[in-house]
């Protein structure tokens, strides 16, 4: 940094407002989630767990929680794997067209959620794949994929290339080199793939809503229909809990990058 | 640790072509290295010294050829399976294992029981000198720490073979010599076979049984330390290995015409190149007959502790070096001087037409060439 002292506190000064600007708007449903009231007032007038007491117990809304946790569960062990192999095979091999694929790897980052939203629903029509889980992991799983591709290919980054021959001198197998030479080296890289991952399926809304149905919906479905339909504030409860989820699940993904960069 | 002695490797005809180059890399190189020897791979970069080594450690596959381990074919089966041990520039350790589970890597792979494994592991360490250090990563060892890891690591399953791809490369001077004693002394106590590539022809100089000395793809000439300083085949050879001054002519009846003089030397009619190393020039009156003389300018001094360094210009232009070892300590820049050799201490080689450059001095990497000095070849 340089320029004067004045300048440098000027900058802090605005860091720490569009910090506090973008936190803000979402710890405002904390306290309201703990409102006393049956209302979305803020700042709330009582206190109280009641909404928590509703999320927890009332069916529509555990099921959502539920089935949200166990796809998301389900995509972090497929996307991770796909994901992990296709790094693999992007860092291996040199091909015309490779930077073609790599490129292909980040679409769905870069298509808009809602133009993958309507190509699955039209595909997953065909399918029957539509208020199935598996609709909803194959739909989530690409959307998942790239975070876990290109945190194990930056992992990859660090694996010197001689290590392999080393290994393959030394008498271990292809297997046998991945399994104990380069899977523990990338091992952080493959972990925060799988956080993210998880995370993706846990948030997602857009495709969501193209897959779900009536009788299968994830958390932030139910939500969604829970605002346009009704005034419940039990919502605010289950934004607590996803936010307390994901941001938990990413700071451990900030915890093992700084483990695996002493 | 052995008890089993160094195998025979026999490269037969051994080529490597990569795609869309247009001369191989390695070009139908015969190579015999025998159980126990220590071989040394040197020459200049792209010379296929490495590949060569690749390509008998499993690394680089080969285009055409024949690599026997004793007597097996090896040349097609995959790396794990030739039960070679390797070492590399960049130590290539594991960083997330401890030196001494990088040391037990191989033993694990051979599924070697655990108390045995912890035996040999220790074997290997003190081997090297680092018997307390086994619980360190390589990040908290030192560079020759290292590749002292590397090597107990390389030798601890007993191959019958030891490759090394410029082990030293990565080492500053002074490590480099202890570590050069460290790998002599394993070859001796280990009594397995080393094939060892450098392009540095002191580390060659001081280590090695024979030397193949590498060029274009092909092998030059194969021989011990005291054969190619002695009698070099070529005068790339002559060049490469240690300084040479190198007087190119045409013999006939053992005098090389080179133009401007004549001098006396043993060899075949033709065209030819006169190699005389700069210990055995002298500088001033000439002693008995039969030998040659030439008159030249100083153009340098460079004073080295226990000899000079003196670079002279010869009336016909072209330049040349001495190492004197104090006969001419009063000598000094400008002086006209007479140089002479005994017609002995010339070797004549061949000249191919690649190298006709006119004669000049031909300077081998690494020992402090002074300035001004021409490269030969």
């Amino acid at each position: 940094m340089t320029g004067g002292p004045t300048l440098r506190r000027v900058l802090v000064g605005i860091g720490i407002l569009v910090g506090v600007w973008l936190v803000v708007p979402t710890l405002v449903v904390v306290p309201i989630s703990f409102s006393g009231e049956d209302s979305f007032a803020f700042p709330p007038s009582s206190w109280g767990l009641e909404h928590y007491a509703t999320f927890f117990t009332e069916s529509s809304w555990l099921t959502s929680l539920l089935v949200s946790l166990q796809i998301a569960l389900i995509v972090t062990v497929v996307a991770t794997l796909l994901g992990t192999a296709a790094a693999l095979a992007l860092d291996r091999t040199s091909f015309r067209g490779r930077g073609a694929l790599d490129g292909l790897f980040m679409a769905p980052l870069i298509i808009p959620g809602i133009v993958v939203a309507v190509a699955l629903y039209a595909a997953f029509l065909g399918w029957g794949l539509i208020g199935t889980p598996l609709g909803f992991v194959v739909a989530h799983t690409v959307l998942a994929l790239p975070f876990v591709v290109v945190n194990v290919a930056a992992a990859l980054q660090n694996v010197d290339p001689v290590l392999g021959r080393a290994a393959a001198g030394l008498g271990a197998s292809g297997w046998a080199t991945f399994r104990q030479v380069t899977l523990p080296i990338i091992r952080p890289g493959v972990l925060a793939g799988a956080l993210f991952a998880f995370v993706t399926s846990f948030d997602e809304v857009v495709v969501s809503l193209f897959v779900q149905s009536p009788q299968l919906q994830t958390l932030p479905v139910r939500m969604f229909t829970s605002v346009t339909n009704e005034v419940d504030p039990t919502i605010a409860a289950a934004s607590t809990v996803v936010l307390v989820v994901s941001t938990a699940l990413l700071g451990l993904v900030a915890l093992t990058r700084r483990k695996s960069t002493p | 640790m052995t008890d089993r002695a160094g195998a025979t490797i026999r490269a037969e005809a051994l080529t490597k072509r990569f795609p869309g180059a247009s001369a191989p890399a390695v070009d139908a190189v015969d190579l015999h290295v025998a159980a126990g020897e220590f071989m040394t791979l040197l020459g200049p970069s792209g010379s296929g010294k490495t590949t060569t080594l690749n390509m008998i450690a499993g690394f680089e596959e080969v285009t055409s050829g024949r690599i026997l381990l004793d007597d097996d074919d090896i040349a097609r089966l995959p790396a794990h399976r030739r039960n070679l041990g390797m070492v590399f520039q960049s130590y290539a350790l594991f960083p997330h294992m401890t030196a001494a589970q990088n040391v037990a890597f191989p033993l694990r792979q051979r599924k070697v029981g655990k108390a045995e494994t912890a035996r040999r592991v220790a074997e290997a360490l003190e081997l090297v000198h680092l018997g307390g250090h086994g619980d360190r990563l390589p990040s908290q060892l030192s560079g020759g720490q290292q590749q002292r890891v590397a090597l107990a690591r390389a030798v601890v399953f007993s191959p019958r073979a030891l490759l090394l791809d410029e082990p030293l490369g990565a080492l500053d001077k002074k490590l480099r010599e202890s570590l050069q004693l460290e790998i002599s002394r394993l070859h001796s106590e280990l009594g397995i076979t080393f094939v060892f590539v450098t392009h540095d022809q002191e580390e060659a100089l001081a280590l090695s049984d024979r030397i193949a000395v590498f060029r274009d793809g092909r092998i030059e000439q194969v021989g011990t330390p005291t054969e190619l300083y002695e009698t070099p085949a070529s005068r790339f050879v002559a060049t490469f290995l240690g300084d040479s001054n190198v007087f190119t002519g045409t013999v006939h009846g053992g005098l090389l015409d080179t133009g401007s003089a004549q001098l006396h030397c043993d060899g075949p009619d033709g065209p030819g190149c006169l190699v005389v190393r700069p210990e055995r020039l002298r500088i001033g009156a000439a002693p008995a007959d039969g030998a040659n003389r030439l008159s030249a300018t100083v153009s340098d001094v460079v004073y080295q502790g226990a000899f000079r360094r003196i670079l002279v210009r010869f009336d016909d232009g072209s330049t040349g070096l001495v190492r004197d070892a104090g006969d001419a300590a009063t000598t000094t820049r400008g002086d006209r001087v007479e140089v002479s050799w005994p017609a002995a201490a010339g070797v004549l080689v061949p000249e191919t037409a690649a190298e006709r450059v006119g004669a000049g001095v031909g300077s081998g990497s690494g020992v402090g060439v002074g300035a001004g000095v021409g490269v030969g070849a």
